[in-house]
């Protein structure tokens, strides 16, 4: 056992040199607005100049083949600069995992390269209006016609698609079978003729997300990823990229954690021992968080269920983080500014992905094996 | 990098799980805390024989150690079984000896260390004021600013953990003294902590594993109570905690020598004290009635939470040490 990270040393420096040149000096317009996300798309674009977008991934796809431990390094130095939030996210952690599963190599030559450069921005499209938590019960429908599909109904709570490009997801194919059966994934442009996006202000009113309606939405066969009919496999297949480390790295978090300590020795009252315990065990949680994350990539097997548990702490840890900010900041919580941005964005963490009330439940069933309930 | 136990240090630890499980630890527990240590003594050789005291050891006083990491896989394991006596305090002590600068009490005491044949117990205030079973410790240590004496044991205050029998000392001849005894101290110190929060991750994981156990088989209403949500999310909530801690307890092991251990293991044993006592609050609601029993053992491991989570020092106190740490950068 050991904590060795000299093998990631050399590419950790080349990446901090290149953020401290290249990070703006002032931040970007909030990525939730149309200005922001064209200022944070054009970012994405000089990442993927200096081939740091993506890069994990393979490089004929835009990558550099970069270790766990290396894509680890990459993102602790990216949020200690405290760089720009990635509007690409969805695409680059939800569905491309799904892409290199099941994608055929025509899909994966497609579709990644213009993902890894910022050119298309993807939106999950997921939820309904019926079907939240229980996914199960999602009602949209994919009708086979000559060459591809024809998508109707109503998507909802869809991270980003007020701005995005493109959208994806699972929709019903056969309307006999029942529930996880019968579905097919799909992908679709977010202009096409048919689709309407409403964008919905989150609760700061900004339009985070938006609820999609589709009349008649042609697709072509070449949009389906994996077999028509598998569609829930091939969603599940990824969830635990969504809940795991790869949505949520600990860089992040310890960014958050070394600010909030910052913040605690400029601002605090020593005697106030109450709320130094609280920035305590925010730090402590997110080394904790760092050190479980080498933990997994030195791990041989999938972690499967266990994701469930790292989705879990961070969204509470992001939570604790924030919210102790604020604390701290006093009468100057509430007002505009990083930590309430943050904030804001953290009070969704426990409810996206799977709400946390499902992850305990994935937990005490598929980890714990505890009997499988009426819920 | 390789962030998980290697195959030596995994057996180790599933040679000492199956130790401490055919040895039957909670009739030892239960015949410690009535006055009755042959049993422990016992077991506190074959805990000996297998390795775990010579891991605290230099190699020239008749150890292999330190080695951190094993010794906080032998700890999750008697924290798991809840194997009682002086085990941290013993650790800490050869810590201590070990880093004196003085080689009359290393050499008269080192070697029984390792061999198993010396019991030792520690008072290290303020963190450890009471000596732990110093009745049946072969030496009783006491730390006091720059000196290092041995003791003799006051009357035994009961602990909430029965098998936790807490002396004051009365300290005796000096065994040693000067600043190598403070630093010394503080090394002790903090390996005592780190043990300890060893400990407190078995102890939290083996309540879990016997509620879980139990709400699979318990029935009420016509079914598993581990059906029920309320139960089901108690029970996540626990592991959640559990396996977070771990990796802060190897992390500070493999911190051990660096100007970081000191703050590592005050991490460590905060979150690993918040895990088992979550996991004994939730394993005494789940039982319910029957866990707030003396005779039922997953009592053993309720009590023992408890008392760890502010031996070798306070959350608060560790929280302090943490920010103190940040601080200094």
């Amino acid at each position: 056992m050991d904590l060795d990270l000299s093998p990631a040393e050399p590419f950790r420096a080349e990446v901090r040199e290149w953020l401290r040149a290249n990070v703006p000096a002032a931040p970007l317009p909030s990525l939730e607005t149309e200005e922001g996300f064209a200022a944070h798309r054009a970012w994405e674009r000089r990442l993927a100049e200096a081939r740091l977008s993506v890069v994990s991934w393979p490089a004929r796809y835009g990558g550099r083949d970069a270790t766990p431990l290396e894509w680890l390094v990459f993102e602790e130095e990216y949020y200690a600069a405290g760089a720009p939030g990635r509007v690409s996210q969805n695409g680059v952690n939800l569905l491309a995992p799904t892409l290199f599963r099941h994608g055929t190599p025509e899909q994966l030559d497609r579709v990644l390269p213009r993902m890894a450069s910022g050119e298309v921005i993807w939106a999950q499209a997921w939820s309904e209006p019926g079907a939240g938590s229980d996914l199960a019960a999602l009602r949209a429908t994919a009708t086979r016609v000559d060459g591809g599909w024809l998508l109707n109904g109503q998507k909802t709570w869809s991270s980003r698609a007020a701005f995005a490009d493109r959208g994806f997801g699972p929709f019903r194919s056969d309307l006999a079978a029942g529930r996880h059966r019968g579905l097919t994934y799909l992908m679709f442009p977010l202009d096409a003729e048919g689709v309407t996006r409403r964008p919905i202000g989150r609760i700061d009113g900004k339009p985070a997300f938006a609820e999609l309606f589709f009349d008649d939405v042609f697709v072509p066969d070449r949009d389906v990823i994996g077999t028509p009919g598998e569609g829930w496999r091939v969603a599940m297949s990824t969830t635990g990229n969504e809940r795991g480390l790869t949505l949520r790295s600990p860089g992040r978090f310890l960014a958050a954690a070394d600010r909030l300590v910052a913040l605690w020795h400029e601002r605090a009252d020593p005697a106030d021992t109450a709320l130094r315990d609280r920035v305590a065990d925010a730090w402590i949680k997110a080394r904790a968080y760092r050190l479980k994350g080498f933990e997994t990539i030195s791990r041989a097997e999938d972690v499967g269920a266990e994701s469930s548990v790292n989705k879990v702490f961070w969204s509470e840890l992001d939570l604790a983080l924030h919210e102790t900010a604020l604390d701290l900041l006093g009468p100057e919580g509430e007002l505009d500014g990083d930590w309430l941005e943050g904030y804001v964005f953290s009070l969704a963490g426990p409810i996206y992905a799977g709400t946390n009330e499902i992850q305990r439940n994935v937990i005490a069933e598929r980890v714990l094996g505890l009997p499988r309930a009426a819920r | 990098m390789k962030f998980v136990l290697d195959a030596e240090q995994r057996m180790f630890g599933e040679a000492l799980h199956k130790l401490l499980a055919e040895a039957g630890t909670p009739a030892v527990v239960r015949a410690w805390a009535a006055g009755s240590p042959a049993p422990g003594r016992a077991l506190w050789r074959s805990l000996a024989d297998a390795g775990v005291f010579a891991l605290a050891v230099p190699e020239s006083a008749g150890g292999v150690g330190p080695l951190p990491v094993e010794l906080v896989t032998a700890f999750h394991e008697i924290g798991r079984h809840a194997a009682p006596g002086p085990i941290v305090e013993t650790v800490a002590a050869a810590t201590l000896l070990g880093r004196l600068g003085d080689e009359a009490p290393a050499a008269t005491w080192l070697p029984g260390i390792a061999a198993g044949e010396a019991v030792v117990s520690l008072a290290l205030p303020p963190a450890v004021p009471y000596a732990l079973d110093a009745d049946v410790a072969d030496v009783v240590l006491a730390v006091d600013g720059e000196e290092v004496r041995g003791a003799a044991a006051g009357p035994v205050r009961a602990s909430l953990d029965p098998a936790r029998r807490l002396f004051p000392v009365v300290p005796g001849a000096v065994l040693a003294a000067g600043p190598a005894v403070r630093a010394a101290a503080l090394e002790a110190y903090d390996m005592g902590v780190l043990v300890c929060a060893a400990q407190l991750v078995g102890v939290g994981r083996r309540l879990l594993e016997v509620t879980v156990e139990y709400a699979v088989t318990r029935r009420q209403f016509g079914r598993p109570i581990g059906e029920f949500q309320a139960v089901r999310h108690h029970l996540a909530n626990v592991l959640v905690g559990l396996e977070y801690a771990r990796p802060l307890v190897h992390g500070a092991a493999l911190a051990a020598g660096s100007p970081e251990f000191a703050r590592d293991v005050s991490a460590a044993k905060v979150a690993a004290g918040e895990a088992a006592y979550a996991a004994a609050r939730v394993a005494l609601q789940v039982h319910g009635a029957i866990g707030y029993t003396d005779e039922y053992d997953p009592s053993l491991w309720i009590r023992k939470a408890r008392a760890l989570y502010t031996a070798w020092g306070s959350p608060a106190e560790h929280r302090a040490r943490v920010m103190a740490a940040l601080a200094r950068g």
